[in-house]
């Protein structure tokens, strides 16, 4: 493959240019248990989008991290505009004129844009708030740059794509020369991901520069001028887009040839497992997040839900396990009615669940990794006895999903937050695949994970089809939808718009599915 | 619960005693800003603590304090904040009294009567405690608010229910309980140099922290219990009810706190009157604060806290204030909560230091091979 490699700041440098925006060099952070940075090094020219692209885990967050002094490199120095700077705090990187626009926004829904922009750094005047300049500030910023965003508006009433400008105008607004995007696509429909090229465009013509995060290899394409790579926690390659394909952009991002989402023959039979009718569930507010939606996965098959996340995918999870009420629909496991079940008694009925985040729903960080193994089946054994707890079953039986689904851990004993992400979600997985379960619910099951708990995690799910099960996969990895799943349904504003055959389907049209944008895009199939 | 390394064991006990320095350091201080000699203060303190009577009644308020630290201990264990404990005895010790005290009870047998005032104060206490968390499950309503309204409130009734069950104390402008006859009094135990008896129900207090240990770390229900604490998002979706454990766990703390009043009244005062100790609910926080929630943990914290508060006494004979006693008690809770958070802290960062070496992923790339 073609690696050149990045030796100090030769590779981008052209003669006498300007001093680097933001020069890392030998950048290394021991951080166990992840993957820590390890002698990055990237040089960012003046006025270019920089993207740094990676596998999820591999490190970027972290780097970005210690370049907007959350926190420090054990190693390396970093020098803005040709200096050389020691950030102690976020304080410090906004004060050389570094901005972070975060992947979740954090937003006051109930503040106006104004109030937000201003919030922290607020102008004052004679004692008081003077709201009039940083108003007129805003119009100007948000004029100069062709953002568009009103000052006077409340935040709720917002979408996605303006949320997200109203972050890049905050960080403006403290006078940012070099704007930090930390997965700025992830949460936005492709019509969304233009406008936001367009602003990123016309940022950098005001001679701005901007630290683009992100695992999307064409849209790191479409936008960068420059781009980096990183692997298992530091850089190994600096490339021009024209220079390279996506694919080989992939290869260089994972470092061998990518494991491949598939599936063998199919094992779909014609034994209906879960059947889901008329499933509607409303939010405390009382919005419809989930509208009437149905579904059937028979013995030995995948149903993938795909999706921009936010449409509700992580409602239907919730109220097929039970977590969340539902307002009307039928839930029948082969042939019983489970809707008026508790989450205990569904998961003894035989329904697993991998949940989408792991520290939430998935283990208990500061428990023992057999206090974990006990999660999820309390009533049943080898964990229980009665009424009382079987520790030496739950630590023999804990021991055999360490072993047989490759946990890398040195003891039962230490609690689960001592693992690698990808450690803890195929222990998730072990534990999920005891007691003989009969429905898997996988929700994002290699989201944040290595290369190779992702190959083995799909391995684990080929099984359980192998196995029989009933399969429900939540992704937002497109490949692995297309890869892994029997058939394919597409999950918009909660409702289940169309079903797709992911033999025949492209990530391509699969994408404008998801946005309800080409509904012709996707050939409707008759379920 | 974690493996008896020495590690473990050494982290386990740096934060309670780190924060037993700190406060004798700031004690000191406070000693001579104040311009009193510290080593007499210790002096005077030490020679009270070794009087057999002073030792007595220091294990007698431990065993409250220990009941009341357990009762609270529940709820902290999965993040509840029981902060009615205080409220929850004293009507429970008050009925119970009323009911011990009961002029046809006289002629029921001894045990009976012993075990039906007990059961009396748990019901009592539990009822108290199931109101705040009848508001918390169907309302919403958070305990720590409502456990301290129903303190006051519990204060208020419990003056309004002793007018109404009170004779006077002879040779006293006090009022208190109908006193409880011989039948319905649990016997001390002797302790050699000292006339007052240690409680009779120690021993119950024994059981109740055996009782803890064993459900919480054997049985399912306290697993429940101590993975709603730990992480509740995770507990819901492994099955746990979580409304249902709040109620249960709710009662069964304010069962325990029920408990609380139970030595002293059926082992000394055998009335609850006017003078009736209150405040223990309270103590009963710090000292499961000290002792980490843990069984062995907070038996030596109580017994600490009743030392302190015993000795006090001695205090005003040699010329220093005794309220010197209760900032430093202040100052231990302070610091406790903060040693406890950093060496929790300190724990995790060693532990994946630990995994990381023994995994060999501490320094990751040596160059993977592609």
């Amino acid at each position: 493959m073609s690696t050149d490699e990045p030796s100090g700041s030769t590779g981008t440098e052209t003669g006498a240019a300007p001093p680097h925006a933001v020069e890392l060099t030998g950048i290394t952070k021991r951080f166990p248990g992840v993957v820590a940075n390890a002698d990055v090094n990237i040089a960012v020219r003046a006025g270019t989008v920089h993207a740094i692209v990676g596998e999820n885990g591999a490190g970027k967050s972290t780097l970005m991290k210690i370049l907007y002094g959350m926190q420090r490199p054990d190693e390396g120095s970093i020098t803005v505009d040709g200096s050389q700077v020691d950030f102690h705090s976020p304080a410090d990187a906004i004060k050389a004129g570094i901005g972070m626009v975060h992947q979740h926004f954090m937003l006051a829904d109930n503040l106006t844009v104004l109030e937000n922009v201003v919030l922290g750094s607020e102008p004052r005047a004679r004692g008081g708030l003077d709201f009039r300049a940083a108003r007129a500030r805003i119009r100007e910023i948000s004029k100069s740059y062709g953002l568009g965003v009103d000052p006077d508006r409340l935040v709720d009433e917002l979408g996605v794509g303006e949320r997200q400008r109203v972050e890049i105008l905050k960080v403006l607004y403290r006078g940012a020369r070099i704007l930090i995007l930390d997965e700025p696509t992830a949460v936005l429909v492709p019509q969304e991901v233009d406008e936001l090229f367009g602003n990123l465009r016309e940022l950098k013509a005001e001679g701005l520069t901007i630290l683009f995060i992100s695992h999307k290899l064409d849209e790191v394409l479409d936008v960068a001028d420059d781009i980096t790579v990183i692997r298992r926690g530091t850089t190994v390659a600096s490339v021009r887009p024209g220079d390279v394909t996506a694919r080989q952009l992939a290869e260089l991002m994972v470092g061998s040839a990518l494991p491949v989402p598939e599936l063998r023959e199919s094992t779909v039979t014609d034994e209906p497992i879960l059947d889901v009718k008329g499933m509607t569930v409303t939010s405390a507010d009382g919005r419809t997040v989930l509208d009437d939606v149905s579904f059937t996965i028979h013995a030995g098959e995948v149903l993938g839900i795909a999706g921009v996340e936010g449409n509700g995918q992580a409602e239907l999870v919730d109220a097929v396990m039970g977590i969340r009420p539902t307002a009307a629909g039928v839930i029948t496991l082969r042939g019983e009615n489970i809707s008026r079940l508790s989450t205990r008694r569904r998961r003894e009925a035989g329904m697993a669940f991998i949940p989408e985040d792991r520290h939430r729903q998935g283990v208990m960080l500061e428990a023992s990794l057999w206090e974990n193994r006990i999660l999820g089946h309390q009533t049943r054994r080898p964990n229980v006895r009665g009424p009382l707890i079987d520790r030496r079953g739950a630590k023999a039986d804990t021991q055999r999903i360490v072993d047989e689904y490759d946990v890398r851990t040195p003891s039962i004993d230490v609690a689960a937050t001592a693992l690698s992400g990808g450690n803890q979600q195929k222990f998730i997985v072990g534990r999920e695949m005891s007691g003989k379960p009969i429905v898997l619910i996988a929700s994002h099951p290699t989201r944040g994970v290595d290369v190779g708990a992702q190959a083995a995690i799909w391995d684990h799910i080929r099984r359980a089809r192998t196995e029989h099960l009933a399969v429900l996969l939540i992704s937002a990895d497109l490949d692995e939808l297309i890869g892994m799943s029997d058939k394919l349904a597409v999950i918009l504003r909660g409702r289940l718009v169309s079903q797709l055959d992911p033999k025949s389907v492209t990530p391509q049209a699969l994408g404008s599915a998801m946005t309800g944008a080409g509904e012709d895009a996707g050939e409707e199939v008759a379920s | 619960m974690k493996r008896l390394t020495p590690r473990a064991v050494l982290l386990g006990i740096a934060a309670p005693v780190g924060a037993l320095i700190f406060a004798a350091i700031v004690s000191v201080v406070i000693l001579i800003v104040t311009g009193h000699s510290p080593a007499g203060t210790l002096e005077a303190m030490i020679n009270s603590a070794q009087r057999p009577r002073t030792l007595v009644n220091s294990v007698n308020s431990a065993t409250n304090y220990y009941l009341a630290a357990v009762a609270v201990a529940i709820g902290f264990r999965m993040n509840l904040f029981n902060i009615g404990v205080d409220g929850q005895y004293r009507i429970a010790a008050l009925l119970a009294a009323g009911f011990a005290g009961a002029t046809w009870i006289d002629g029921v047998p001894a045990p009976i009567r012993i075990v039906g005032t007990i059961m009396v104060a748990m019901l009592v206490g539990a009822a108290w405690a199931g109101l705040a968390a009848i508001l918390k499950v169907a309302r919403g309503v958070s305990e720590v608010i409502s456990t301290i309204m129903l303190n006051a409130i519990a204060t208020y009734l419990g003056q309004y229910l002793l007018l109404k069950l009170a004779v006077p104390v002879a040779g006293s402008n006090n009022i208190g309980t109908r006193p409880i006859t011989a039948g319905g009094q649990v016997p001390g135990f002797d302790y050699p140099g000292s006339t007052s008896k240690v409680y009779g129900l120690i021993i119950l207090a024994v059981l109740v922290g055996v009782a803890y240990w064993f459900i919480l770390s054997r049985t399912r229900f306290g697993f429940d219990l101590r993975a709603t604490g730990m992480s509740e998002s995770a507990a819901v979706a492994s099955g746990v009810n979580v409304k249902r454990m709040v109620l249960y766990s709710m009662l069964f703390s304010g069962a325990v706190a029920g408990l609380v009043g139970m030595p002293q009244l059926l082992g000394s005062s055998h009335s609850y009157s006017l003078d009736f100790p209150a405040g223990l609910g309270f103590i009963g926080i710090a000292v499961a604060l000290l002792g980490r929630n843990h069984p062995a943990g907070m038996a030596l914290a109580a017994l600490l806290w009743g030392v302190l508060d015993n000795s006090a006494n001695s205090l005003d004979v040699a010329g220093v204030p005794k309220e010197i006693v209760a900032i430093m008690q202040g100052v231990i809770v302070l610091s406790v909560v903060v040693a406890y958070e950093l060496v929790r802290r300190y724990r995790v960062r060693v532990e994946q230091h630990h995994v990381g070496r023994a995994l060999g992923t501490t320094r990751v790339p040596e160059e993977v091979s592609a």
